[in-house]
């Protein structure tokens, strides 16, 4: 079966699988922050990464401003509309059941969707190349945006991981995850630490739109379309568990791929089956052993 | 008394109304009365959202097109096997995922949901992204012809008013009442020597089938069945109406149903104002009045009621 695939052809899969997973890696990351402090699944997060890649196309349409100012800019943009969201409409549901949060979410995630579809139609819109070019490796050619987005995604995966594991604020955080009212008590501020927490969330999954513009093209449909895979990881990894959402992200990239590259039918339902087994057989995720299962 | 009376007018308007409105809108509203009802059981009842609604919907409406194309059986068989698939997917699908509860079981359904669209996708049966057509609506029983809208819309309103009893009878059986005594202390019933996970995948495979008989139905409606009736944006719509009517009471999602339907119907000129609308109305349910257009209104009636009688002591008044 292998005979006829060259090495090249199996990289190429293998590299387009760790793009995806770095994806998967940094929307579910965020996602998983998100619920381990406020217990809202932030069905929003794929909407709020496609505005990002559309922050960035309408920045340069619009006004010219290229790339890299963009990839500051637009997931700041981002950011400030998941804290108006965060003080509109979360806040008010933060003492109900948390179900009343996903449907939230999920009815801004409609709203910001058809809104964008409303306006720039359905087709994707093509976001040029800040790094065109790459370097060939002898085995195959390795584009310099691609490297650029995969060194970026871990780099960040780590950094949040970092922060949120070993610095002072992670500790703040991790307490109001377990204990609010404890945390509260020694003067934290605990609804401007959850209102953060979802505002640098939310900038994550902008950061990730722009990070996807010049891979994908820009369109409505993305952000509903990875939302799907991003559920199933974080099903997969564990809820809460950060590490464990980066780690699944990225394996189920390149699951994708392998799939691809074996049985190129069943690539778009692999990340459901590897669910069904681990739902199956890890009922709690597959990372909980190391950390607090929530 | 007012009660009677209402329920009449209803009967009425439904007998007449196909000779005002085009019987198919009817039927859609039917078939989603009834799809709502299903999911108003297991998350007004039993207090699982089921993010994934349309799986058992949509494979029904697949199965249900797929026996009335390949065999000669007649309509009401094909509806009966649409209705079974669903409610034997329900079984499975309850198996993975009725342990959990909460955001989980919501997750769970969405992303299983998610799994059964690709398979819809990629299955040859279903014909892929161009949907099976030309399903036929054979004759009732091999004899009553219901080829004509305005007679199958008889059909499905009698087929309707059916599973509306029908629900009502397990809302209000013991079963009703243990699913409710789950939803609201898990723990509880379980201390008094019930299996909740038992009750939870009963309520799943019931909810499932009769979801299932909807997407049925609404395939020999339209003589098609498309990829849409799986999709998520109908496992979205079935929850906002049953948001939007009101969840837990028994006529809420009903009324939810027909605001929707004629608002998606009216919409469908304006492009993705349809989608924004459901979105706002979805957000504005959920910040502002929660008990649905029905709870709502029931409990202005109560408030009014409650002022022209002398005021019940505050104990009383507290719940609700």
């Amino acid at each position: 079966m292998f005979g006829n695939l060259s090495i090249s052809l199996v990289l190429g899969q293998l590299l387009i699988g760790l793009i995806n997973g770095s994806f998967y890696a940094m929307l579910s990351m965020g996602l998983a922050i998100i619920f381990g402090l406020m217990n809202v699944v932030n069905f929003a997060h794929g909407a709020q990464y496609m505005l990002g890649a559309f922050v960035a196309w309408i920045m340069l349409d619009t006004l010219g401003i290229g790339y890299w100012p963009a990839l500051i800019i637009a997931p700041v943009v981002v950011a400030s509309l998941g804290l108006m969201m965060e003080r509109v409409v979360l806040r008010p549901l933060q003492n109900l059941d948390h179900l009343y949060g996903l449907l939230a979410t999920y009815s801004m995630a409609l709203i910001i969707e058809g809104l964008v579809r409303q306006k720039y139609g359905s087709t994707g819109l093509p976001y040029a190349n800040p790094i065109p070019g790459g370097i060939d490796i002898g085995v195959m050619f390795l584009p310099w945006y691609r490297v650029w987005v995969v060194a970026t995604s871990l780099v960040i995966c780590l950094g949040t991981w970092l922060l949120i594991d070993r610095t002072r604020l992670g500790a703040y955080l991790r307490a109001a995850t377990e204990r609010p009212e404890i945390v509260e008590s020694f003067g934290i501020n605990v609804p401007r630490l959850v209102a953060l927490t979802y505002g640098f969330g939310v900038g994550l999954a902008g950061l990730g739109g722009v990070l996807a513009a010049p891979i994908y093209q820009v369109s409505p449909y993305m952000g509903s379309s990875i939302m799907i895979v991003i559920f199933a990881v974080v099903v997969i990894g564990g809820m809460g568990s950060i590490i464990g959402a980066i780690a699944t992200g990225y394996l189920l990239g390149l699951a994708e791929a392998v799939t691809k590259i074996v049985y190129p039918e069943a690539a778009n339902i692999v990340i459901f089956v590897i669910m069904m087994l681990a739902l199956i057989f890890r009922p709690k995720g597959l990372f909980s052993g190391s950390e607090n299962a929530r | 008394m007012t009660r009677s009376l209402a329920l009449l007018a209803v009967c009425v308007a439904a007998i007449v109304a196909p000779f005002f409105v085009y019987p198919v809108l009817l039927m859609t509203i039917l078939c989603f009365m009834v799809f709502a009802c299903s999911f108003n059981l297991l998350l007004g009842y039993g207090g699982l959202l089921c993010f994934g609604h349309a799986m058992f919907f949509g494979t029904a409406a697949y199965v249900t097109g797929f026996v009335l194309k390949s065999t000669g059986v007649s309509t009401e068989i094909g509806i009966l096997a649409g209705a079974l698939a669903a409610a034997a997917m329900g079984a499975v699908v309850g198996l993975v995922s009725v342990r959990r509860s909460g955001i989980q079981f919501a997750m769970i359904t969405f992303a299983i949901a998610q799994f059964v669209y690709f398979v819809l996708v990629k299955a040859a049966f279903t014909g892929r992204e161009d949907g099976m057509h030309n399903i036929p609506r054979r004759a009732l029983f091999g004899v009553i012809d219901v080829s004509s809208n305005l007679t199958y819309y008889y059909v499905v309103l009698a087929i309707t008013i059916a599973c509306v009893l029908f629900f009502y009878r397990i809302v209000h059986s013991p079963f009703g009442e243990l699913l409710k005594a789950i939803r609201d202390n898990e723990p509880r019933v379980e201390s008094v020597g019930f299996k909740p996970e038992q009750f939870k995948l009963a309520a799943l495979i019931l909810s499932a089938g009769l979801a299932g008989l909807a997407g049925g139905m609404k395939a020999t409606v339209y003589h098609f069945a498309t990829l849409t009736d799986a999709s998520w944006a109908i496992s979205g719509e079935v929850i906002l109406m049953t948001l939007l009517g009101g969840l837990g009471t028994l006529t809420g999602p009903m009324v939810g149903t027909g605001i929707i339907i004629l608002l998606n119907d009216f919409l469908s000129q304006f492009g993705e104002w349809a989608l924004i609308a459901q979105g706002v109305i979805m957000l504005v349910v959920i910040l502002a009045f929660r008990r649905g257009v029905v709870g709502e209104a029931a409990a202005w009636f109560e408030r009014r009621r409650q002022a022209s009688t002398p005021a019940p002591p505050k104990a009383l008044a507290a719940e609700h």
